[in-house]
């Protein structure tokens, strides 16, 4: 629709779809020229994107991992530290340190790290919170959450470039095609 | 659904020949989101709810509901300012309605977990129509529950050493016992909803973002919603993050009941001292959880029309959950009877004639009737269907459920090992007073949960419809494909 111009520098080409099918297939097309900075966008996590985007697994349970060891190992120390080495107390007869009775609670840290692991490693790895984007203040791409699928192509991919990109993404079969500025 | 497509030829190269029988009609499932919505539909309906003025009925509801929570606060300020003494708790009954009410109200909060994590790790998508809110009622059901043990310790100024924090006195909190596995039980769950729930609301509150019109809401969705702009590459991780957190609650909703229960069970008493009570606990718990999600849901689904959402069909799967958590719960009642008699203690024995025959028979009674009697009705699929008698009966699994904490409790101290340790129990007025205070904190902070944030999850529920399958027809697939 709008052709750029050459004011501000521009951002990526933005491609509308309106179908899951369409979106899918588009970005296996993409994924094959071999693009690289570029991104599907959608209402709701589309089953098979990350194939037909080429993502491999996410790291995210690196993260939730070392936060879930981290949390037991802490438990267990901290409980031996208090009961049994900085101030021990005979209670009831039982021994000043126990890994069943510390379990418990070494338990629950486990899974209070690990879920702090995983929530704040899905930020990290999306570089969230980031309040400004481009995209976000096209008019257009606020139906993102609504019921449209996009699919952008970055302007610094190596593979960019205004007339042949424009034409690939017509040829997936977008509709309405855009370019938004920085 | 997605057989339907098998009738066309395939018509790419590499496909072998599909030929994929087309099921029989009563076989196929009835769609998640009924009369085929559209992705637009699902954000407006759900949205919409939130916006605009609020309507009278909300107000009708939240005004006494913010009278009950001042009334809370000052029950809590009474409290604390003369003792625990304006409680009932008299010697031998020294765990008594704040004790079940804690029990209940953290009970209550383990269907949201259930549906949110043990649901989705089961595959069970209709889940998405109902975890928001069970999530939400878990959250404040937690809230409440915390209230009573940070206040029965007797000086609630000190309830920061429960937790290892150093003090003056040098000495730290002593891990032998169940109550500080509590501490770290309750504390962490109710962390991990928090962290769960919102993780779950950031997608909603870009949509939200999104429709906003005043700069309020555009500021606040925007800022809570952190730059969500629904990328592959963020919804990748997203949906890692989404299936660790709930395959870490799982462990963590079953081991917060099981803690719960230890508080008992790890005592001496008759009537506490069963290796029964962590299972038992759990599923009564997550019993009393489903009654509350549809003491709340059904009416919630008619005032806001989301019948399409909300299908007659998970109702009906909400009520055999509780036919099935009930049934547990009675198979649980009668084995510790059994226990009681296997036994040969002489105790044990006595202390399972006095809840049937003793003087706290008249709680005994509704809670055999409501948690395994009541809920057998559910075999009825006419049962099922009517949302009347759904909504009576979830409140009577709530009120048994009440009564099971209060039989489960003060049956079992009121009378000691010896008969001048005997005793009787009364609550006064600033125990009930202060329950009722609870459901004032509970049903404000719902009803204001209801009109700010999208009480549905917006983007799971568009997930689950045909047209979100690029797969099915619908979803804008031309022809059969094989999975490659």
């Amino acid at each position: 629709m709008n052709s750029t111009t050459a004011i501000t520098r521009p951002y990526g080409m933005v491609a509308e779809f309106t179908t899951a099918a369409g979106i899918l297939h588009a970005a296996e097309t993409v994924r094959d020229a071999g693009f690289s900075h570029w991104d599907v966008f959608s209402p709701f996590p589309v089953h098979g994107m990350d194939k037909a985007m080429g993502l491999g697994n996410s790291k995210v349970g690196w993260f939730s991992f070392i936060g879930g060891v981290t949390g037991y190992t802490t438990g267990m120390v901290m409980i031996w530290y208090m009961n049994t080495f900085d101030y021990p107390i005979v209670i009831g007869g039982k021994p000043l340190f126990s890994p069943f009775s510390a379990f418990p609670p070494s338990y629950e840290l486990t899974i209070l790290f690990g879920a702090f692991g995983a929530l704040f490693g899905m930020l990290f790895l999306n570089r969230l919170p980031r309040l400004y984007h481009p995209l976000l203040k096209n008019k257009r791409f606020s139906l993102v959450t609504h019921d449209r699928f996009f699919l952008v192509i970055e302007c610094d991919d190596p593979k960019y470039s205004e007339i042949e990109t424009r034409q690939l993404l017509e040829h997936v079969g977008s509709r309405h095609i855009e370019v938004v500025e920085e | 659904m997605p057989a339907a497509s098998s009738t066309k030829a395939p018509s790419l190269a590499h496909t072998l020949p599909v030929n994929v029988p087309v099921p029989p009609a009563e076989l196929e499932r009835p769609l998640l989101v009924a009369n085929l919505r559209s992705f637009g539909w699902i954000s407006n309906r759900v949205a919409s709810l939130t916006e605009g003025r609020a309507p009278f009925w909300w107000w009708v509801l939240f005004i006494p509901s913010l009278l009950a929570l001042g009334m809370l606060g000052f029950m809590l300020t009474y409290q604390i300012s003369t003792g625990v003494g304006v409680w009932g708790n008299q010697h031998p009954v020294m765990w008594a309605w704040d004790i079940v009410n804690f029990v209940w109200w953290i009970g209550i909060g383990h269907a949201g977990t259930l549906i949110s994590a043990i649901l989705f790790l089961l595959r069970q998508r209709w889940r998405t129509a109902v975890n928001r809110a069970a999530e939400a009622m878990t959250i404040f059901a937690v809230m409440c529950a915390g209230i009573y043990p940070a206040l029965h310790v007797g000086r609630a100024w000190y309830d920061w050493w429960l937790f290892p924090i150093p003090n003056s006195n040098s000495i730290w909190p002593q891990f032998r016992s169940p109550l500080m596995w509590d501490v770290f039980a309750v504390s962490t769950y109710f962390t991990v909803s928090v962290l769960f729930w919102y993780m779950g609301l950031i997608p909603d509150l870009a949509v939200m973002r999104d429709r906003a019109r005043t700069r309020v809401r555009q500021f606040l969705y925007g800022l809570f919603a952190l730059g969500w702009t629904g990328s592959n590459r963020h919804w990748s991780n997203y949906e890692k993050a989404y299936l660790i957190l709930a395959g870490l609650s799982t462990p963590l909703v079953l081991s917060v009941h099981s803690i719960v229960s230890l508080d008992f069970s790890v005592s001496q008493l008759p009537g506490w001292h069963t290796t029964i009570f962590p299972p038992y606990f759990v599923a009564g718990a997550v019993f009393s959880g489903f009654g509350m999600v549809l003491t709340l849901l059904i009416p919630l689904r008619k005032i806001f029309k989301l019948e399409d959402i909300i299908t007659m069909r998970h109702i009906d799967v909400m009520c055999k959950v509780t036919l099935a958590t009930g049934s547990i719960v009675g198979y649980a009642y009668a084995m510790e009877f059994f226990i009681a008699w296997y036994s040969g203690n002489p105790f044990e024995q006595y202390h399972f004639l006095g809840r049937a025959l003793g003087p706290y028979r008249w709680a005994w009674i509704p809670m055999v009737s409501c948690n395994v009697l009541v809920p057998q009705l559910f075999w009825f699929r006419k049962i099922r269907q009517n949302l009347f008698v759904v909504f009576v009966m979830s409140l009577l699994v709530n009120v048994g459920m009440w009564f099971e904490r209060f039989v489960i409790i003060v049956i079992s101290l009121h009378r000691d090992f010896i008969p001048s340790n005997w005793g009787y129990y009364r609550p006064t007025w600033v125990d009930i007073c202060t329950f009722i205070g609870t459901f004032g904190l509970f049903f404000t902070m719902f009803l204001l949960f209801i009109r700010f944030i999208p009480m549905i999850a917006v983007s799971e529920v568009k997930g689950v419809t045909p047209q979100a399958d690029p797969h099915h027809p619908l979803g804008g697939a031309k022809e059969v494909e094989m999975a490659p």
